[in-house]
């Protein structure tokens, strides 16, 4: 790193010479140093190792030679990874939809309705925001106890308000086991869209409200043509976060269903599916940091594509408002 | 507003519902925490028959909680320390100095605010045994601390750099060194950012369960997360129990919470939510 003439913003005098500018550039090393040496040992070198060890073939975590695309062919073509990787990227997405329909237009309900400042306005956003703090472990956890199919508190309290014949092992059964899931996670998360979409529409300049309403605009009117328009940048962050947590999901998926998404790999997700490819199947005893590697690739691609898109989209918008 | 009241009941009673079903979970759960395991069953939504601390205990002594928590608030200490100290002194070189690379570098940090490290785990799990790390509590410091820092660094520069100009000048003439210009006249004045960087890191650090799980093997090195799913394996049908262990491990955060609420809800939305 070289120091420009200049030296420093707050400006000095040029004839103070070499000997302050060469302090000047220690002092800015030692203050940098820290910081660069830790962030490229332990994100910039791993994350560009990952890229290049899906390049090579391995044996258990020995790498042998470079192997090119062979290890995404694989991922692609040798069972039973195609399927396997179908199926869970599948879940990922279902898990992605059913967010943003439950979890996020709740949150904008509630963050709509929190916006008209009711009575206890303050104290609810603190309740709704309560569980966003809590381990997923524990979340995860809390909700397997309650919906215990035989002992827990959902099937028991159901058959006491005579609803038990819609009881079932809410987490057993592949078809709702992965619906289930979700709803546990939007339990959690539901506070964090509703104070986005709160600040987002309490950020909409009052004016324009007073006087859409002095034209004789109703208040539906007002919601769709004024705060809905003025809040597209909330709800492109909101997709931008969902879309990454949702291809993110791993505690939730592992604490309640365990590393091979049961039942019947109902609830498997590319998370489990990298994590048990890169550390070991448990029922098959299947490894192949190759394959793993792979698949940590495709999801790196994903992820970083879409927020960068987002973020594009997000600066272009915010230059069009001015 | 004419509509104002006439839909407020409504609202009302959304808003209740909806609390209710944030908190009727967590209450219902420190409830069972203080019931026999039969109680819980037979009695699932009653009050305890007797306010008996015993199944705290177990989990305090038996269940090793004391232990998993003491690793939690040294990792998550040491990460945010080193949080704090480094991503303020780049922040600093950053936000105060002109130099070449200045942009490069600021650039190079915030593109970490993108990048999803745990898809790296496989080379930091290597790395970590080539460094006689793995199954060490330091393993977890220098992953979240590294992965912290371009936050950190992204709101420490914008505070420094609303400063104004003459701040540092005036004590250089006064002689003050670069160091104490740093720490004496600098650092207290972004305050407020160190603020928000801390709750920032605070939660995500506290509950991961990621990285204990590949890197920690030893029952007495785990963190509460990872500690939390020995014990379930252990006490599986022993669910007093574990309704106290999952009272236990939410206290201190729901504790902090209730204390600093307002921070946290500003502090967790930091990125998504502007100003």
């Amino acid at each position: 790193m070289t120091l420009s003439a200049d030296g420093s913003r707050a400006g000095r005098s040029p004839r103070r010479g070499l000997s302050m500018r060469a302090g000047r550039r220690l002092w800015l090393a030692i203050f940098l140093a820290p910081a660069v040496v830790l962030f490229a040992a332990f994100v910039t070198y791993p994350i560009l190792s990952a890229l290049a060890y899906s390049l090579y073939s391995w044996e258990g975590i020995g790498r042998r030679g470079f192997a090119g695309l062979g290890n995404f062919i694989r991922l692609f073509t040798t069972f039973p990874y195609p399927r396997l990787l179908a199926n869970a990227f599948g879940n990922n997405v279902i898990v992605f939809i059913l967010t943003m329909l439950v979890q996020n237009l709740t949150g904008l309900g509630l963050a709509l309705i929190l916006a008209r400042n009711p009575w206890g306005a303050r104290a609810y956003r603190a309740i709704f925001f309560l569980p966003v703090t809590l381990s997923l472990v524990i979340v995860g956890f809390l909700w397997a106890l309650f919906l215990n199919p035989v002992f827990g508190v959902v099937n028991k309290t159901m058959g006491i308000m005579g609803l038990g014949a819609l009881a079932r092992p809410w987490l057993g059964e592949p078809g709702i086991a992965l619906i289930t899931l979700t709803l546990i996670n939007a339990w959690r998360w539901l506070g964090f869209p509703t104070i986005v979409f709160l600040a987002g529409i309490n950020a909409v300049p009052e004016d324009y409200l007073e006087a859409a309403r002095l034209d004789g605009a109703s208040e539906w009117d007002v919601t769709r043509r004024i705060i809905f328009p003025l809040l597209a940048p909330a709800v492109t962050i909101i997709v931008i976060l969902t879309f990454i947590g949702s291809f993110n999901w791993f505690e939730l998926p592992y604490v309640v269903q365990g590393v091979s998404g049961a039942p019947n790999r109902a609830t498997d997700v590319l998370g489990l599916l990298f994590y048990r490819t890169a550390f070991g199947e448990v029922d098959t005893g299947l490894q192949d940091i190759g394959v793993g590697s792979a698949i940590a690739v495709l999801m790196f691609i994903m992820l970083v594509t879409v927020s960068t898109v987002g973020a594009v989209f997000l600066r272009r918008r915010e230059v069009e408002m001015g | 507003m004419s509509g104002r009241s006439r839909w407020m009941p409504l609202i009302q009673a959304i808003l209740i519902a909806n609390a209710v079903l944030v908190l009727a979970p967590m209450v219902f759960m420190g409830l069972s925490a203080f019931k026999t395991t039969r109680e819980i069953f037979q009695h699932p939504l009653g009050l305890p028959a007797v306010w008996s601390l015993d199944n705290f205990s177990r989990v305090w002594v038996e269940a090793r909680f004391a232990r998993y928590i003491q690793n939690s608030v040294m990792v998550t200490a040491a990460s945010l320390a080193l949080i704090l100290a480094f991503g303020a002194m780049a922040g600093y070189a950053l936000g105060r100095f002109r130099f070449r690379g200045n942009d490069f570098l600021y650039l190079y940090f915030l593109s970490g605010l993108m990048l999803p490290i745990r898809l790296a785990i496989i080379p930091l799990f290597i790395q970590m045994r080539n460094l006689n790390l793995l199954d060490t509590l330091w393993s977890l410091i220098l992953i979240y601390a590294a992965s912290g820092l371009p936050s950190a660094i992204f709101i420490l520069t914008g505070f420094f750099r609303t400063l104004p100009a003459d701040l540092d000048s005036a004590a250089r003439i006064d002689g003050a060194g670069e160091w104490t210009i740093f720490a004496r006249v600098m650092l207290p004045l972004v305050r407020p950012a160190l603020v928000i960087v801390t709750v920032y890191n605070l939660i995500p650090i506290w509950n991961d369960f990621f990285f204990p799980l590949v890197f920690i093997q030893s029952d007495h090195l785990k963190t509460l997360p990872l500690g939390m799913t020995a014990f379930f394996g252990q006490y599986y049908t022993d669910w007093a129990t574990l309704f106290a262990g999952l009272t236990l491990a939410a206290i201190p955060v729901v504790a902090l919470y209730v204390v600093l609420s307002q921070h946290f809800i500003r502090g967790l939305t930091a990125g998504a939510v502007k100003g």
